[in-house]
């Protein structure tokens, strides 16, 4: 069978914030660029975001980018590279002014300049109080984002590949990458993207998780392809759980509403957050609300029949204010819980949603795995940007709006490396080897010829509910034990996985299969490196990692100040140190503290 | 509707932005498609085109379309 195959210098895998900001990059540098997306670009996960992107403007009050370094590192719980934290923070300015001039519609001050919010985690004069850092788009941040790149990408002649989706990384015997198979689902093809330099900017996998405030689509399937192709997974335990989505949706309630004097509470009514944070209470960062709530649920104090959330209760608050300080919560609380919030309290869970690991990478965007001796050397023609990567800027724990700024600097970066790159050395593409489309050839047939096998839904919710009880927001060394030996059953049955349509065209459930492999990868490295890490950090809290005077808040500086590095290739482990030196003499290492807020 | 064409309005309402859409479509295709006219059938189509945000947006408001069948639609998508 010949393979159909696309030649192009740039191949890039994915087309939220982060893709479109790299292919804005490299295509406009007029490189052949395509970009594959399993949906239509502006329908990315991005579009969900709604708090706003990170930049020290100083627009409406002081401001620098020492502070905004100072707010990541110590979010991240001393786990980011201060290198890639000191690159993001200072180009923060630049992206967000760029993107301004792409058209993006940002909230204003009347001085004509960009308004910027406070969020919580950023502070002003290194935790003295919080500063207003986050530019937004009113509630369509993420929206905004997206049309602005995307219209720009047209123009700049990005070719993509819309409703494709990439199935395996092309590596050739040097281990240099040499593109991806992607599958068109329209036909069911599977065809070959020959690139020079192929960039990885799929998301995150928040679906491992039963409960999730993630979008179906974020199955990590970069994630997952890298891990398949012998690229190590770093940090995957580090997930941060946000305190309130709505129980059984996952939907999530943002912040603002315990910010407008939303009151958590428990079954008998109690507001519990007085007891864990009495100068906080309710809005003490994610992590400590998370784990109160967890707390209350285990105890016995959970509300509802299974006793298996709290809840939020705003029913104080008048109805003219929830309506105008709370637009779409009311409407999501209807929806998804079922109840009114100026008449009853909401249903709300800890719940997954964002991955801190992924594919290693550099401040540049460029992929690196240990090497004999060396512990980051980069992949020759692989990049990777965004969530599905890890640079690392979050650490053990992201601070909000973070994010958004991590898409538009390494994504911007990943594609000024490539651009540099072929510049410096221009050359032909590498050959492909003869067995380029095998595995994922291979992958399909399995498909297509098991029988007597698993049910993909069955073994999805399997995989979600092991996560969910073995590796959620507070964990046990025993339950961790236990979800080790756990997960390696669930992927043995995903392994056997059955499809009942056998169709080539539009086959919904093999993709959703092949999705499944992904999932599996990262569900297996995030449950094997949380029961490694046997101390706190962050979003990893275990509950026998004790608070001494060496190991505060059961941080263990001396023996666990360092990356994960989780290889598919039977479940093995290696650690790399942390990068505690910045980029630049500008600025003096963060000395290591205790994380308190 | 076409097995090809109905998997691939399924694929777009199964893998949105917004997880909001994702379970009130999701939910929609199980419990209500297989009983829609032609008609609805068109006008559900339309709505899945739609920007996650604009789609999400018309659906928790309580606009009623002038169309009588997205409203139809709309009403039934709102119940899911
Ligand atoms: C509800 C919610 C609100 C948030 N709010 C904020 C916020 O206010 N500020 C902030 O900073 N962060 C926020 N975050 C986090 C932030 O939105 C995400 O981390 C970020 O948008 C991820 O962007 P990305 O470009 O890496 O990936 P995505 O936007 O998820 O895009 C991934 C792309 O990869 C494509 N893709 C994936 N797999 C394949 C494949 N196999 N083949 C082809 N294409 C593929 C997809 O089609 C998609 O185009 C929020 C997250 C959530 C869930």
């Amino acid at each position: 069978m010949t393979i159909p195959v696309h030649k192009y210098d740039v191949v890039i895998v994915g087309a939220g914030g982060a893709g479109l900001r790299a292919a804005l990059q490299v295509a406009e540098a007029g490189l052949k660029t395509a970009v594959l997306s399993k949906v239509f670009p502006t329908r990315s996960h991005t579009v969900a975001a709604q708090g706003g992107v990170a930049a020290s403007l100083g627009n409406v009050t002081e401001d620098n980018w020492h502070w905004h370094m100072y707010d990541t590192v110590k979010g991240s719980d001393w786990l980011g590279d201060q290198d890639a934290i000191e690159f993001m923070v200072k180009k923060a300015n630049e992206v967000v002014v760029e993107l301004e001039h792409f058209g993006m519609p940002f909230d204003r001050l009347d001085s004509g300049k960009i308004y910027q919010r406070p969020f919580g985690g950023h502070s002003q004069n290194y935790g003295e109080k919080p500063v207003n850092r986050s530019c937004a788009a009113a509630d369509r941040t993420g929206h905004a984002m997206l049309h602005a790149m995307y219209q720009r990408n047209v123009k700049a002649n990005t070719q993509f590949f819309v409703e494709w989706m990439a199935l395996d990384l092309i590596r050739d015997e040097d281990g240099d990458v040499l593109g991806v198979t992607a599958m068109e689902m329209e036909t069911g093809e599977v065809h070959i993207f020959h690139a020079k330099a192929t960039i990885f900017a799929t998301g995150g996998a928040g679906r491992i998780y039963y409960s999730s405030t993630n979008a179906f689509i974020n199955t990590g399937d970069g994630v997952g392809m890298a891990a398949r192709a012998g690229i190590p997974l770093e940090d995957m335990e580090f997930w941060q759980f946000h305190p309130t989505g709505v129980a059984g949706a996952g939907v999530l309630i943002t912040e603002g509403v315990r910010g407008e004097g939303g009151i958590l509470r428990n079954a008998s009514g109690e507001r519990f957050m007085e007891r864990y944070a009495p100068n906080l209470k309710d809005l003490a960062s994610r992590d400590v609300v998370s784990r109160s709530m967890v707390t209350e649920i285990n105890e016995g104090r959970g509300c509802g029949p299974d006793k298996d959330h709290v809840l939020l209760d705003i029913t104080h608050l008048s109805p003219e204010t929830i309506m105008k300080r709370l637009p779409g919560i009311r409407e999501i609380s209807i929806q998804f819980a079922g109840v009114d919030p100026i008449k009853a309290p909401i249903p709300v869970v800890p719940t997954c949603h964002y991955q801190m690991g992924g594919i290693p990478t550099n401040y540049k965007g460029q992929v690196i795995v240990p090497k004999g001796d060396e512990k980051s050397v980069p992949v020759g023609g692989f990049y990777a940007a965004g969530e599905c990567a890890c640079a690392s800027v979050h650490g053990a724990n992201r601070l909000g709006t973070n994010s958004l700024l991590d898409l538009l600097v390494f994504g911007k970066s990943s594609g000024e490396t490539v651009v540099e790159d072929l510049k410096n050395n221009p050359r032909a593409h590498k050959p492909l080897p003869a067995n380029a489309a095998d595995v994922s050839l291979a992958r399909i047939a399995r498909l297509d010829n098991q029988k007597g096998g698993e049910n993909v839904h069955e073994v999805r919710l399997a995989m979600q509910r092991t996560m969910q009880k073995h590796a959620g927001v507070f964990r046990f060394n025993d339950l961790l034990k236990a979800g080790v030996e756990e997960i390696k059953k669930v992927a043995e049955r995903a392994k056997t996985t059955e499809i009942n349509d056998k169709s080539k065209v539009w086959n919904t459930a093999r993709t959703e299969a092949l999705e499944l492999d992904n999932l599996i990868e990262v569900a297996k490295a995030t449950m094997i490196s949380a029961e490694a890490r046997k101390e706190s950090r962050g979003a990893h809290v275990r509950d026998d990692a004790l608070d001494t005077a060496e190991t505060p808040a059961g941080r263990d500086d001396k023996n666990w100040l360092k990356h994960t590095l989780w290889y598919s290739e039977g479940n093995r482990l290696d650690y790399k140190p942390v990068n505690l030196q910045p980029m630049s003499a500008d600025v003096e290492s963060i000395a290591l503290a205790k994380r308190t807020y | 509707m076409e097995r090809a064409e109905y998997e691939r309005l399924r694929w777009r309402c199964i893998r949105r932005g917004l997880l909001e859409l994702d379970l009130k479509l999701t939910r929609f295709l199980d419990q209500e498609f297989e009983k829609l006219t032609d008609e609805e059938v068109e006008a559900f189509k339309r709505m899945a085109d739609m920007d996650d945000l604009e789609c999400w947006k018309l659906i928790v408001s309580d606009q009623v379309p002038s169309d009588p069948h997205e409203a139809a639609v709309l009403a039934k998508v709102r119940k899911c």
